[in-house]
């Protein structure tokens, strides 16, 4: 049985705002069969102010994509679409109390949905770019293709790697044998072989040796060799803060408001845990004025 | 107990309170070591040597010494399959079904990665093997068959006997995991040519965590646990003896209960499946409706998904199963549900009711009258359903963007 939080069970047995909303404007219809999950969300929007006036839910699926669509439609409802879309999934979480780590993907899809139903009423193609695979790791909710996606891409070789740069792994270590077999996979497939005993490459190094001035110069450098392509989009980047493991970017320009913001964000993420050696997490500067807002 | 309405006896059952006033001297003064030479032991080793000659009975095996005790159906699995391939090193291949339980598909998956070879038999829509396919396959490179005897979440039969009978003439080792299928049918081993079967203790009202391997006499045979001599040196470490004791009693119980087990079991089942069929638009029974289980039925009801299904009814204290992908947190809907062929707008609303001899009719009639509430419910939230039926595909059917 899932460990459901007070607040699934609330809003799968009282779901808030199930149905269509009459004279919809917005429309966003996405999911998966296969997965076992399909959400179609419709949404009134003021057309001066864009605000979300009504919304409502359809879903099929289990008990928490039941309850992430209610809480999705509760959390948009008298935004404006520009902050309707900065709802994550983990906001859709959080406000349901958490989600058990194999259900992360149900918050997944309420977000998917609500950027195709803005993309719907401003009359652009929304299309998905996520795939999902099986979970291996349950501790952080890492799925099977975002491993191995994450070791073709770095070249990564041993499980310790693997866990610095996705997380999986990195709790109880349950799943280090599924996470070997992805490694023997792909390291086959460029023509290397596991090795249980190799240790983790300079990956770790550099993260004791940089002095935290030394790190951000870094970040900087780093930055500094993405904005020409930034710049042919006709956007920007721009540091705000760095806190520890959280790095805190602007997009601006054509960038900000962008719907590849997320897209683009996670590109740079990517670039600057190549670049850093070590796990980072790029978030949009707007997270930090929000968490500053809420007290921490 | 609590007011609950118990129907996953499938996934397991509870302990007769008969069995459990046998086993509960074996946790207090016959607590000595069967092997010990004393009398402390020796009245735990008559017992164990009483419940061996019940389980015999109950299989209807040749000899008491055929039976070996394990830990659970689990263990008595991978022990019939690894010893096939010990014994046989020459032979590299295994014939299995795509709809096994994950106690024996795990394990081939593993052994496949370590370089042998699996054939997965696979079945049309109602859950039936293409015995032909199978013939086909039989040779002296494969050195066992390891086919389930019921299936766990249809219930439907496979015809181990005659699948047995045609792996002797080839002579290959023949294994039945029959942990389903222990109890609710009667079973005469000694007339068929199955070498190995294994049962589980907790789906026939026996406690969790004991099981049985079968091993006809003079099959050739390696243990997957060596150190002492228990079980004939054929599984060591002390046997667990107020488990095997309440084993042996649940083997009694069920071999006198079985005449009730094919008539009233199977009548309250049916009445279970006809008031929901006539009441609820949109389902289909899954599986060989026909030759399977008498206390298994698995249900697919269109446009919802099981999980939401089963939290409903738990909230009325109606516990069932489900295929669906969520209730295992999987991503796919259940195997066996996609090796049928079962669409997924079905498969992942597939819920599985499976009876026993404490289920009474008055029960039943209670989910008849719970169900049809709680699927107009979820279904009034699906994107797939409008008003009294499906979207049809002519009105702008709902067509998500796929993930
Ligand atoms: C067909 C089948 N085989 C094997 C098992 C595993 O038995 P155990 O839980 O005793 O290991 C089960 C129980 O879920 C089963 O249904």
């Amino acid at each position: 049985m899932w460990d459901y939080s007070e607040k699934v069970k609330d809003h799968f047995f009282n779901p808030r705002n199930a149905g269509a909303v009459a004279e919809a404007n917005a429309i966003g219809e996405v999911g998966s069969l296969s997965c076992g999950d399909a959400l179609r969300l419709t949404l009134k929007v003021d057309p001066t102010t864009e605000t979300i006036l009504e919304a409502g839910f359809q879903t099929f699926g289990c008990g928490s994509a039941i309850a992430s669509s209610s809480a999705l439609t509760e959390i948009v409802k008298g935004l404006r679409l520009d902050d309707a879309l900065k709802v994550s999934n983990q906001d859709i979480a959080d406000f349901l109390d958490g989600l058990p780590p194999e259900k992360m993907h149900c918050s997944v899809m309420g977000r998917e949905a609500l950027q195709a139903a803005v993309a719907n009423f401003r009359g652009q193609e929304w299309k998905d770019d996520h795939a999902e695979g099986a979970l291996i790791c349950k501790c952080f909710a890492v799925d099977a293709v975002l491993i191995e996606e994450t070791i073709r891409a770095n070249g990564l070789r041993t499980v310790e790697e693997v866990a610095n740069y996705t997380k999986a792994g990195g709790g109880c270590s349950a799943c280090h044998e599924g996470i070997e077999e992805i490694l023997v996979r792909v390291m086959a497939d460029r023509g290397e072989s596991f090795d249980p005993n190799a240790v983790a490459g300079e990956i770790k190094k550099p993260r004791t040796l940089l002095t935290s001035l030394q790190r951000v110069k870094r970040i900087e450098g780093l930055l500094e060799e993405i904005r020409p392509n930034l710049r042919r989009d006709r956007g920007d980047v721009e540091l705000v803060e760095v806190e520890g493991k959280n790095i805190y970017l602007k997009m601006i320009g054509a960038c900000s408001g962008c719907q590849m913001a997320a897209t683009t964000l996670g590109g740079i993420q990517q670039h600057l845990v190549e670049g850093l050696g070590e796990f980072i997490r790029v978030l949009p500067a707007e997270e930090l004025s929000r968490r500053t807002a809420m007290g921490g | 107990m609590n007011e609950g309405i118990y129907l996953d006896n499938n996934a397991t059952t509870q302990v007769a309170p008969e069995v459990v006033a046998e086993m509960l001297p074996f946790f207090t003064e016959q607590y000595g070591n069967p092997s010990s030479m004393h009398q402390f032991g020796d009245r735990v080793g008559r017992a164990i040597k009483q419940a061996r000659q019940q389980v015999q009975a109950l299989l209807g095996a040749e000899q008491d010494s055929e039976i070996i005790f394990t830990s659970c159906g689990t263990e008595s699995d991978s022990t019939a399959i690894l010893s096939a391939l010990k014994a046989q090193p020459e032979r590299k291949e295994i014939i299995t079904t795509v709809v096994e339980h994950p106690a024996v598909l795990a394990l081939c998956e593993q052994l496949e990665k370590e370089g042998h070879i699996v054939h997965h038999l696979k079945v049309d829509k109602k859950g039936r093997l293409d015995i032909n396919e199978y013939y086909r396959l039989l040779s002296d490179k494969v050195a066992i068959v390891s086919v389930m005897w019921a299936n766990n979440e249809t219930g439907t039969l496979f015809p181990v006997e005659e699948m047995a009978e045609m792996a002797r003439s080839a002579g290959v080792l023949f294994h039945t995991d029959a942990v389903q299928a222990v109890g609710k049918l009667p079973i005469n081993l000694k007339e068929t040519s199955i070498d190995m079967l294994s049962l589980s203790g907790h789906k026939l009202h026996a406690p969790k965590g004991i099981g049985v391997l079968y091993l006809r006499r003079g099959v050739r045979y390696r243990p997957l646990l060596r150190g002492g001599h228990q079980e004939r040196g054929r599984r060591a470490g002390t046997e667990n003896s107020a488990s095997i004791v309440a084993l042996g009693k649940a083997c009694e119980m069920a071999m006198a209960a079985m005449e009730y087990e094919k008539s009233s079991v199977k009548a309250l089942r049916d009445h279970l499946e006809k008031g929901i069929l006539s009441r609820i638009p949109h389902c289909f029974v899954t599986g060989d409706p026909g030759n399977r289980l008498p206390n298994t039925c698995n249900m697919a009801f269109e446009y919802v998904e099981g999980e939401s299904i089963l939290l409903m009814l738990n909230k009325l204290g109606i516990a069932a199963s489900s295929g669906s992908a969520c209730t295992s947190g999987s991503l796919e809907p259940s195997h066996v549900m996609r090796a049928m062929g079962i669409p997924y707008t079905a498969a992942h609303g597939s819920v599985r009711f499976s009876l026993s001899r404490y289920n009474s009719r008055e029960e039943i009639d209670r989910v008849i009258e719970a169900l049809p509430p709680i699927l107009a419910r979820l279904r009034k939230l699906s994107p797939y359903w409008q008003g009294d039926g499906p979207v049809a595909e002519s009105e702008g059917a709902f067509a998500p963007t796929y993930a």
